[in-house]
């Protein structure tokens, strides 16, 4: 079964057209990456299968829910870790996990259960007092995809998940996310080619809100004749543009 | 369970921020101690512990609009709302779990303003407490307001429009410390439409044990804190609906 299925999603703002009837599908399992320049359409692709924003045409099925008539089926399946860090700044990492399993309405074993063992998971278990607010880049967007993962998401959607980070905390935050592969579906947009290459099963390349190609790093790298996914990238991007 | 998760975070989020303790609570009891010096000095009628104290309560409580206009406008910002916005959390559940949390800070801040009025001179009895319950429409008023301000305003706007005019609206168009018919004019009859001036009317009356006037004192307060209400339950929706 496909864990994401889009049919012709379009998102248009006045006269500006932000996504472009984007029909795709992604595996159950699979680790898909969006690439795009800026307003490609990213974000807006991922704020739309989050139910964030409405599609002003077509639909997409995660897991087989809508989200034009079923968002509070599709708001069980996902978890979103956000392009900032988007964590309660003056609340420990303990109770930033903790807030996110009240908002999920779990019981207090389940709480508990689900903070330690996501703390284990990301090696947050040292740091559990600390204020969020006082981490350093790196930990916050690990803080940020635990707390993506609390709900214990289907899906998991992950918006430029290492921009602004150094070059350490962004291979350790590579690691985080190989390990959850194969586990959920990951959805992941990005500005680096390398992280990509390095992440993703797939990749969509998409431009002006519409989807120019989808195959596996290899593929567009054969498809466009060259040796790396950036130069690929590149070359489909332009191609797109004549 | 899901409104209680959320509403304790607002809780933490407002109180382990030094700044709002600052204002909050010590701004008011700076300012008490600050017109019993001058009153102790140059006594004047309106610098009474007994009639300043609740136009500094009902100015004290302007600084809820600014707590909670912040915290929202920040969570705007940092994405935080847009996390919170893809799980199972109802609208009904943010709008509550921003407002809830924010009543009994308010009356706590309301009990510091009062405890210290009575370390100044203010005789201790019963009215106090009436005088304490009956702010709490004007409370919700601030709030609302907060709710409404932080919806649609940015960190920095809400630190100009809440921290700055609102509080000083609330401060000059209240009598709080002066009488209103002294400026008379367009000034007073601006501050007899606002809640401001209504609210210290209604906390004189309570602290007084007079009834005189509250009906129509409370009817205006109330009528402002719905319409506040109504405002942030629109604005937010809509915030939520473009976020």
């Amino acid at each position: 079964m496909d864990a994401i299925r889009t049919v012709s999603l379009t998102k248009r703002y006045k006269d500006q057209t932000a996504v472009d009837r984007l029909s795709l599908t992604v595996p159950q399992g699979e680790l898909f990456a969006l690439l795009g320049v800026n307003g490609a359409g990213k974000t807006t692709t991922i704020k739309m299968l989050c139910c964030l924003t409405q599609p002003s045409e077509g639909d997409a099925f995660l897991n087989g829910a809508s989200i034009v008539s079923d968002a509070p089926a599709v708001k069980r399946r996902i978890g979103l870790s956000p392009q900032e860090t988007a964590v309660a700044p003056n609340l420990s990492v303990r109770e930033n996990l903790e807030l996110m399993c009240g908002v999920h309405g779990f019981s207090r074993e389940k709480r508990r259960a689900q903070t330690e063992r996501l703390a284990g998971q990301f090696g947050l278990e040292t740091i559990l007092g600390k204020r969020a607010g006082r981490l350093s880049g790196g930990w916050q967007r690990r803080l940020s995809l635990a707390m993506a993962l609390i709900g214990e998401p289907e899906i998991l959607f992950m918006d430029e998940p290492t921009l602004g980070l150094d070059v350490l905390a962004r291979e350790e935050l590579w690691d985080a996310i190989r390990a959850l592969k194969g586990t959920i579906t990951i959805v992941l947009t990005t500005h680096y080619m390398e992280e990509a290459e390095a992440l993703s099963d797939r990749v969509g390349i998409l431009r002006d809100g519409r989807l120019l190609a989808l195959g596996t790093p290899e593929a567009l790298r054969a498809r466009a004749g060259t040796a790396t996914l950036e130069r690929a990238f590149l070359t489909i991007v332009k191609e797109g543009e004549a | 369970m899901r409104l209680l998760a959320f509403s304790r975070r607002t809780a933490r989020e407002i109180l382990r921020d030094p700044l709002n303790l600052v204002f909050g609570l010590g701004f008011p009891v700076a300012l008490l101690l600050l017109f019993t010096a001058i009153q102790a000095n140059a006594p004047v009628n309106l610098f009474e512990i007994g009639r300043i104290t609740p136009g500094i309560a009902v100015f004290s409580l302007s600084f809820m609009t600014l707590f909670s206009a912040t915290l929202i406008a920040k969570d705007r910002e940092s994405a935080l709302l847009q996390r919170l916005y893809t799980t199972p959390l109802t609208a009904a559940e943010f709008i509550l779990g921003y407002a809830l949390p924010i009543l009994p800070i308010a009356l706590a801040q309301l009990a510091v303003c009062y405890l210290t009025a009575v370390c100044l001179g203010l005789p201790v009895t019963g009215r106090i407490v009436s005088a304490v319950l009956i702010l709490i429409p004007t409370a919700l008023f601030f709030i609302a307001l907060g709710l409404l301000c932080g919806s649609v305003m940015s960190q920095k706007q809400v630190g100009g429009v809440c921290g700055a005019l609102l509080t000083n609206a609330a401060a000059l168009l209240s009598g709080a410390w002066f009488d209103l018919s002294l400026v008379g004019g367009a000034f007073e009859r601006a501050a007899d439409l606002l809640p401001f001036a209504h609210a210290v009317q209604l906390g004189r009356a309570a602290l007084n044990g007079s009834a005189a006037g509250m009906g129509a004192h409370m009817a205006w307060v109330a009528g402002w804190a719905a319409l506040a209400a109504c405002g942030a339950v629109l604005l937010f929706l809509r915030q939520m609906r473009r976020d």
